[in-house]
């Protein structure tokens, strides 16, 4: 049992409530890195120091949070009405369970029963506004404080593994976040290596903007869980990436073209080292190099992702596998990263 | 006994219709302590018997509690990029708008654990955008290669819902199969609650097979076991988001006690006079033309049987978060043991002749 990858996503940290899982990975990485401090966003930012033998200031981020749910009303029956604090399809919401608040009140999401339902409404997609939470209150009265508007409510999903592969909530991007911490644990690289794990990725890439500013790097690498749609499909889905075939590099997304430099050397890295890796299909979807990319003057960034299966559900899955690569990649891209690779003459 | 440490045990095997082979040993071991004879019979109904202190020939009083759940079928198993998947189909009236990112269990050559899966809306075919996901487009991802998948699952493989049973605010709980393993719990509780009583009857406690699918339990085990009377115990709709009409019951108000066509008036009296008896507060539910429960098939077994329908309020029935009041399992349970206490040898006769009474608004 991955321990780490248990700790980090049955953690809970919803976009903009992150508070949890940063005082975890804090304890995690705490005894492995020379500084650390929380910035203005909420950016849990760390420092090891390297072994002095290159001149380069190095950011690798992954985002903590993960995307969930806010309360914003209370009906008089003593359920709940709630938005969502990332993407959802609703058909993810449907006859899940969910914790609330910061004491983790347990809640379901359930509709009214398909035994009384027309036809018609048994054929369409009920939407988050007609859903409640339910934490089994009796009515307005009873709920008594226990959830307020404005608290924020995640998944509940003991993380187990399947042989190879590993099934959970928020491995978007726990995955990213456990590999980061990995890497803090290595020894120590030939530059300052910083680390961000970033806020708010799920609401529009908000804290790896200011993170990157802050920190200031000469490049940048970014660890993401990314969606795998390798289920059972004649047709093209792009962009895409399939569970088990090693990390995912990406090349473009729906709002960033990698550093060719860094992806040429990623790859490279790759094949010299063994290490089996897929190109993710260029298409949309966007991660924080986005916004670390145009940070200050400008920031070198690329993208390795450990491929995910029903992303943004309580039920994903990643490949342990993969998850090692991106682990094994993402060291060996960052002991090659010399100053001669990203410089522009 | 504890109802939460009951409810779990219960919910958290998995047991669709027609593979109750995986529950039957469950509910024995928790029904052998208070009984004198328990089986399985011929469909896998689970049987037993506690005899009554009357003279033999005793009546025989039958209490149906399904212990079936509804769940999935493999009909097809589909490779993708040399992964396996399992297509499927529904074993009852599974709602399958809340099929999507749920956990399974697949009864394979060996227990298998997996999730439900589906293609964004934006990557499937326009005129299914908008809908709900159906079985067409659903996999079952069992994170495997189709080798592996292959060797372990064949068409035809029981898939069960998985979830734990998890408490909420108060006594209230939520997991899955609550319908009908909350009736099992309070079937149990009933024998329990008749240790310490006499009763003249015996009592015949059948854990019935199949009911989401076709009710073959409830037509077969009171042809075997000929019983003078019968209740069957299933849960009802409780009052909540989405189901606050008429019919519907607040959860945690006590055992529903149901009139109409699968019902025999003078059962239901005798259930409200012992929920008089216990100063314990009930509900009527009506069903207008069949009560959609085990009543249905003991009403008309043999010669027909005098039968009772007592029901559990349950918020959202047939998902994995259906949610109950554990008082009210509790309640039915003692509500239960405290009819079968007032059962004499007059009872039939007594029911029937109050059929040829005028009958007072």
């Amino acid at each position: 049992m991955n321990e780490l990858l248990k700790n980090l996503t049955e953690a809970v940290g919803v976009a903009s409530n992150e508070n949890e899982i940063r005082r975890l990975i804090r304890d995690l990485i705490v005894d492995h890195v020379d500084e650390w401090h929380i910035d203005a966003m909420g950016n849990l930012l760390a420092l090891k120091k390297g072994t002095g033998a290159s001149p380069l200031r190095v950011l690798v981020d992954a985002h903590m949070d993960e995307v969930g749910l806010m309360i914003t009303d209370v009906d008089s029956n003593g359920t709940f009405k709630f938005e969502g604090v990332g993407g959802f399809n609703d058909r993810t919401l449907l006859g899940k369970v969910v914790q609330v608040g910061p004491d983790k009140i347990i809640g379901v999401i359930g509709a009214r029963p398909v035994h009384l339902l027309k036809a018609d409404q048994r054929n369409s997609v009920v939407k988050m506004d007609a859903m409640r939470i339910d934490i089994g209150a009796k009515n307005k009265d009873a709920v008594n404080g226990k959830v307020k508007v404005g608290d924020y409510a995640a998944f509940v999903t003991e993380y187990e593994e399947l042989g190879k592969t590993a099934v959970g909530k928020a491995f978007d991007n726990r995955a990213g976040c456990a590999a980061l911490i990995e890497l803090l644990r290595a020894r120590p690289f030939p530059f300052d290596l910083y680390a961000s794990f970033s806020v708010q990725e799920e609401v529009g890439l908000r804290g790896a903007q200011v993170a990157a500013y802050g920190i200031n790097p000469d490049a940048a690498f970014v660890l993401e869980c990314t969606p795998a749609y390798d289920l059972p499909n004649e047709d093209d889905v792009s962009p895409n990436v399939a569970l088990g075939k090693g990390p995912a590099i990406y090349v473009m997304d729906g709002v960033t073209i990698q550093d060719p430099r860094l992806v040429a050397h990623v790859t490279r890295t790759a094949a010299a080292n063994g290490i089996p890796f897929q190109i993710r299909q260029p298409g949309g979807g966007g991660t924080n190099t986005a916004v670390i990319q145009r940070t200050r003057g400008g920031i070198p960034a690329a993208t390795i992702a450990v491929p995910g299966r029903h992303a943004h559900t309580p039920t994903m899955m990643i490949n342990l596998d993969d998850y090692a690569n991106v682990v094994k990649l993402a060291e060996a891209a960052l002991r090659g990263l010399t100053p001669q690779i990203i410089k522009r003459n | 006994m504890d109802t939460f440490k009951l409810l779990k045990t219960l919910t958290e095997t998995g047991a669709p219709s027609g593979y109750e082979e995986q529950i039957a040993p469950v509910v024995q071991e928790l029904w052998e302590p208070f009984v004198d004879t328990i089986s399985v019979d011929r469909v896998g109904s689970l049987i037993a018997v506690k005899n009554g202190r009357a003279s033999e020939p005793r009546p025989r009083l039958l209490l149906a509690a399904h212990m079936d759940e509804i769940g999935l079928m493999v009909t097809q198993i589909v490779e993708h990029n040399g992964n396996g998947f399992l297509r499927v189909t529904n074993v009852g009236g599974v709602d399958r708008r809340q099929v999507y990112a749920q956990l399974v269990t697949v009864h394979g050559r060996k227990e298998m654990h997996g999730v439900i899966g589906n293609l964004p809306p934006h990557l499937l075919p326009e005129d299914r955008r908008d809908k709900p996901y159906g079985y067409e487009d659903l996999v079952i991802d069992l994170g495997l290669s189709m080798a592996e998948v292959e060797a372990n699952v064949s068409i035809g493989d029981f898939v069960s819902f998985r979830q734990p049973l998890r408490k909420l605010q108060g006594k209230r709980v939520s997991g899955k199969a609550l319908d009908n393993r909350a009736s099992v719990a309070a079937v149990t509780i009933c024998l329990e609650y008749l240790q310490g009583r006499s009763h003249d009857w015996d009592v015949v406690a059948v854990a019935t097979a199949q009911e989401e699918t076709r009710l073959l339990g409830a037509f077969t085990s009171p042809f075997s076991q000929r019983p003078d009377a019968a209740v069957a115990l299933d849960v009802t709709f409780g009052k909540g988001p989405g189901a606050s009409d008429e019919n519907t019951f607040d959860l945690g108000s006590g055992p529903v006690l149901d009139i109409g066509p699968n019902v025999h008036p003078g059962i239901y009296k005798a259930l409200k006079d012992a929920a008089e008896s216990l100063e314990m507060s009930v509900s009527t539910g009506t069903h207008s033309r069949y009560s959609g429960t085990d009543a249905f098939g003991l009403q008309i077994a043999r010669d027909g049987i005098p039968t009772g329908l007592v029901g559990i309020p349950l918020r959202y029935m047939h998902t994995m978060v259906e949610s109950l009041d554990m008082k009210d399992v509790e309640r039915t349970g003692r509500l239960l043991g405290e009819f079968i206490t007032h059962l004499d040898a007059d009872f039939i006769a007594n029911i029937t002749a109050a059929m040829m009474e005028e009958e007072k608004a």
